[in-house]
């Protein structure tokens, strides 16, 4: 095989790894809600809707494969990674919640879940789209190194 | 090739959530019981007061009426059974108050809720019934020599049981009686199964099969 065909190859994997990554998480935000019936506050819905067009973008940009899905997947996932960092803060108790938008309705700090005594819905959300990003970045770099020779 | 992974990996996300949510459902069916029917809130609302263990399995619910005399009848029976089997029953009071005036109770209750002192409340109305709530002759107005007995604010309750909340929770608990069929007190319900026949030994009875059923050997 030769080295471009090998390395469009690794891209279109880590690009696949992506979707998949965030169709996981969509699965797993869906579970939370409608199979444990865990309703979800304002903070997560801003999530969702930076999350779930991911799905969507990364899978067009699967067939046949875009370089360019980076540069419309990256902002969304910035954006969500953004609100999920927010929540963490939130969650933590490392910012008060008098300070938070979500007085009505369900509380943004409520705890939900706590695996292995540590890991939270917001922290779930956190490290997903943080792996995306990573993932989107290094996709980036290939393509502008494919550009280049 | 890329299209096989693709829908692979689609099917995988799928399945992990059909079975995955079976698996969840089944968890909690398991581990409430009796509250993971449909149904369970119209049998336990989120202001009734529970007594008895978290884990207990069987829920008996009483629809009660503080001045009704067979109501005051039933609480031994229904202590003595919690008794003998501890930690497998729990005691749901739902009210409803057909006497005339009985929600005057509720509210005395509703607002006792407030101090911790529900079931001590209860307990002093049950026993000190027969002086204040004669049929010929109701005086609500003597259950309140009665209170201190069960070590409420006085003060506080008279000022508590005007709260509007307390005719909400009156309200959805007639609402609850009617939807189930409840027009006589006590109302009993073991894991949502209506006592037919009225009765104490009856009600021994389908609390027995209720446990025996809940807690197997």
């Amino acid at each position: 095989m030769p080295k471009a065909d090998k390395q469009l190859n690794l891209t279109w994997n880590l690009l696949f790894l992506c979707w998949f990554l965030a169709s996981a998480s969509t699965t797993g935000s869906l579970f939370f809600s409608y199979v444990m019936q865990f309703a979800p506050c304002v903070l997560c819905w801003y999530q969702r809707i930076f999350l779930f067009p991911l799905v969507i973008i990364l899978a067009v940009g699967l067939f046949p494969f875009d370089r360019n899905v980076v540069k419309y997947a990256l902002p969304l996932a910035i954006a969500g990674w953004l609100t999920a960092f927010y929540h963490t803060l939130l969650y933590s108790g490392v910012i008060p919640e008098s300070i938070q938008p979500c007085a009505q309705g369900v509380s943004c700090t409520e705890k939900y879940i706590d695996l292995f005594g540590f890991i939270t819905i917001p922290m779930l959300s956190l490290l997903s789209f943080s792996t995306i990003i990573t993932l989107l970045i290094i996709i980036a770099r290939l393509n502008r190194q494919r550009r280049m020779s | 090739m890329k299209y096989v992974m693709f829908g692979f990996a689609c099917l995988v996300l799928f399945f992990v959530f059909f079975f995955g949510s079976t698996y969840y459902k089944n968890q909690q069916a398991e581990k409430f019981g009796f509250m993971a029917q449909e149904n369970a809130s119209t049998f336990v609302r989120e202001h009734s007061q529970i007594l008895g263990s978290d884990d207990a399995k069987v829920y008996l619910v009483k629809f009660t009426d503080p001045a009704c005399e067979t109501c005051a009848a039933f609480s031994p029976l229904v202590k003595q059974m919690m008794d003998a089997n501890p930690g497998k029953i729990k005691l749901v009071i739902r009210y409803a108050p057909f006497h005339h005036g009985a929600d005057y109770f509720v509210r005395i209750l509703e607002a006792a809720k407030k101090q911790d002192k529900f079931w001590e409340t209860l307990d002093v109305m049950y026993k000190s019934q027969q002086y204040w709530a004669s049929h010929s002759n109701p005086q609500p107005q003597r259950i309140w020599q009665f209170l201190p007995k069960a070590g409420v604010d006085i003060e506080q309750i008279k000022k508590d049981m005007n709260d509007p909340a307390i005719e909400k929770i009156i309200v959805q608990d007639l609402a609850d009686a009617k939807t189930l069929d409840v027009h006589k007190t006590p109302g009993f319900f073991v894991n949502g199964k209506p006592l037919q026949n009225f009765g104490y030994k009856q009600l021994q009875q389908l609390v027995k099969t209720e446990i025996e059923a809940n807690y197997p050997n």
